[in-house]
């Protein structure tokens, strides 16, 4: 035993080492491991500061009354309205925390000026009718291209896929024309009906649906399960998952929307509140922070409650080449 | 979940289900009646489809070739070499390409930085990837005026940089108002991509990696040489996304600066909205179909790209 010892450390003189030198390589290594540790950290915090900043800023702000607000940001919203008399700061001043926190512009939102959430219930108007029925369309659909495929079906999904690719600019002229064509202008049903037809759904639950083994469906309908029961009792139960996602997304989606309304509603009544934030008069600014911190509350509860179905989600359509 | 479902498969198997599923079913074994059940679940789908994308589609192609929607007079390339000769459009081609072309890039390289970042043992993982995440549940018309007061002439980031002895300048009405977009879409995108990253990162196979460090690879070595060919299919669809999402920044403009962007940020949207306005359907066709093939071609070119890339460790 006591040779062996002897052997090695022999060995280590002769490559140079002193004697418990590798204990002490190991030391360093770990000690490097720990800087890197702390290195990558603080790149992360770094990251998440700049990421989480705007967002928190909105917030604070919607909590300043009219006076700080104006006092902050004159410089960049300047006004007439105050005929010189409210106090500007030299520079603007971007503050995290409120000098004092101050309900009185959600109190003006809610309770004295409609019109805000007037535009609040047209995008919840606009936008929850498609998240349903998009899903419902999708869910068939999805089932379809699951079950028996063909080659006609793949052709029809290639097609999907390449829709889904294609940007507004280029969907919008045949929305436009079909809407002028079904007199369906100016009303919600030309948001609605492109949306609800929108093959994004179809493409991503299709993608999640070829994953069931197609032992589970075709053991039920060996049982003796008609392709609606297979399709309720068993397909739908396990794409539960799945559907929370697509809904996640398509609502984001469709709570963002802009180019939508400004081509396809030329009544500026029907805008969502999306469009009309940036109409708010600039003498309001302290207004808009709050609407704009209420518009973006269902997005906040949803990610919330749902940060792993939407990961979900944006994992399963990572497999566009399926 | 009670049935098991390959959620996470291994690798490159798990992202090609369709090999294994059709072998499954063979197609010589359904009856009429199944087809004709399976086609009737498609019908609702297929038909708004046909009705709103496909069929108006076909229309527009057809405006594009005809001189005016009332006499059809056959002019074939004409309406084409219009589109490409009008200087609006000329400028919001060039302007959103080089968005484009920057912010995509960007947009791959950072969010897979930000992955890799999560993927090393760090306190706080989840939390920050909540947070990466959260820019893209904001929706843009909620930070707008945060944007503006940092760009405007008078705004925190001129004041900030003042403090170097910058020049001010309006980032949004000059030609930085372009570094100031790729800010605005880098800020807004990174978290989606990262998370396709985190996931393809988890799926790459942890014996080969074991390997390469008993093999004494260094990480560059890992990273480079092992995950970054397992990583090409993401690599292909995050770019995919990416450039699909960069058209969509015409969102970010129009809520800051409303219908009169400055000349450095008009983009594709802002020509087609003002085409639009004056309803020259032959511009409008023209100028969609001209787009709709500039991305069937980028696509297709990087369908082709990543296929040469990743050949080796795909199947």
């Amino acid at each position: 035993m006591s040779k062996e010892r002897a052997d090695r450390e022999k060995k280590r003189a002769d490559r140079g080492l002193r004697p418990g030198a590798l204990e002490g390589g190991r030391a360093q290594r770990r000690h490097k491991e720990r800087a890197r540790t702390v290195l990558v950290t603080t790149i992360a915090a770094g990251f998440a500061i700049l990421f989480l900043l705007p967002t928190v800023l909105t917030m604070a702000n919607s909590f300043m009354s009219a006076s700080e607000i104006s006092a902050n940001y004159g410089k960049v919203f300047a006004t007439n309205d105050t005929g010189g008399k409210a106090y500007i700061a030299e520079k603007v001043n971007l503050k995290l925390i409120p000098d004092m926190v101050s309900f009185s512009q959600y109190i003006t939102v809610l309770f004295k000026s409609p019109e805000y959430l007037l535009k609040f219930w047209n995008s919840v108007v606009l936008v929850v009718p498609i998240v349903a029925f998009q899903l419902l369309v999708a869910s068939l659909a999805a089932y379809s291209f699951t079950r028996y495929r063909g080659r006609f079906k793949e052709i029809i999904f290639f097609a999907y896929t390449i829709l889904m690719l294609m940007p507004y600019q280029v969907t919008l002229v045949p929305n436009y024309l079909v809407s002028g064509w079904l007199h369906i202008l100016d009303t919600n049903w030309a948001i609605w009906l492109p949306g609800i037809f929108s093959p994004f759904g179809v493409f991503l639950l299709t993608k999640f649906m070829r994953r069931i083994p197609v032992s589970v469906m075709e053991a039920a309908k060996i049982d003796g399960a008609g392709e609606w029961q297979i399709f309720m009792k068993i397909c739908m139960p396990l794409c539960k998952g799945a559907l929370y996602s697509i809904a996640i997304l398509v609502f984001i989606d469709y709570w963002n929307m802009v180019e939508q309304p400004l081509i396809l509603l030329s009544d500026a009544e029907k805008h969502p509140l999306s469009v009309f934030l940036s109409k708010i008069n600039t003498g309001e600014i302290g207004l808009a922070f709050a609407v704009a911190t209420i518009y973006m509350v269902p997005c906040l509860l949803i990610f919330l409650y749902g940060e792993d179905y939407l990961v979900e989600g944006i994992t399963y359509a990572g497999g566009i080449k399926g | 979940m009670k049935i098991p479902i390959q959620t996470k498969g291994r690798g490159k198997a798990a992202l090609k289900p369709a090999k294994g599923g059709r072998a499954q079913a063979p197609r010589n074994e359904v009856s009429l009646k199944d087809r004709l059940n399976s086609a009737a679940f498609l019908a609702p789908s297929f038909i708004g489809v046909l009705v709103f994308f496909i069929l108006p589609f076909l229309v527009v192609i057809y405006y594009s070739v005809v001189d005016n929607p009332i006499s059809h007079n056959f002019v074939f390339l004409q309406n084409f070499a219009n589109v490409l000769k009008n200087g609006a459009f000329r400028k919001a081609a060039v302007n959103t390409l080089q968005f484009s072309a920057v912010a995509v890039p960007l947009a791959v390289i950072l969010s897979l930085g930000l992955a890799v970042l999560l993927e090393s043992k760090i306190p706080f993982r989840s939390q920050f990837r909540t947070f990466f995440l959260s820019p893209m549940m904001v929706p843009v018309a909620s930070v707008v005026l945060i944007w503006q007061v940092l760009f405007h002439y008078n705004g925190v980031v001129n004041d900030f940089l003042g403090h170097f002895g910058f020049q001010a300048i309006d980032w949004l009405k000059s030609e930085q108002g372009k570094i100031v977009l790729v800010l605005l879409f880098l800020w807004k995108n990174l978290g989606y991509n990262m998370i396709l990253f985190m996931a393809a990162l988890g799926n790459i196979p942890q014996d080969i990696i074991e390997v390469a460090t008993l093999d004494t690879s260094s990480r560059a070595q890992i990273f480079f040489r092992i995950k970054l060919r397992y990583l090409s299919p993401t690599l292909l669809f995050v770019t995919i996304f990416s450039l699909i999402n960069s058209f969509k920044v015409f969102r970010e403009i129009y809520l800051l600066t409303n219908d009169y962007p400055f000349d450095s940020v008009y983009m594709l949207q802002h020509f087609m909205n003002n085409t639009f306005e004056n309803l020259d359907y032959q511009k409008l066709s023209a100028a969609a179909i001209i787009m709709a093939v500039v991305i069937v071609f980028l696509i297709g070119f990087l369908f082709i790209a990543e296929d040469r890339f990743g050949k080796d460790v795909e199947g």
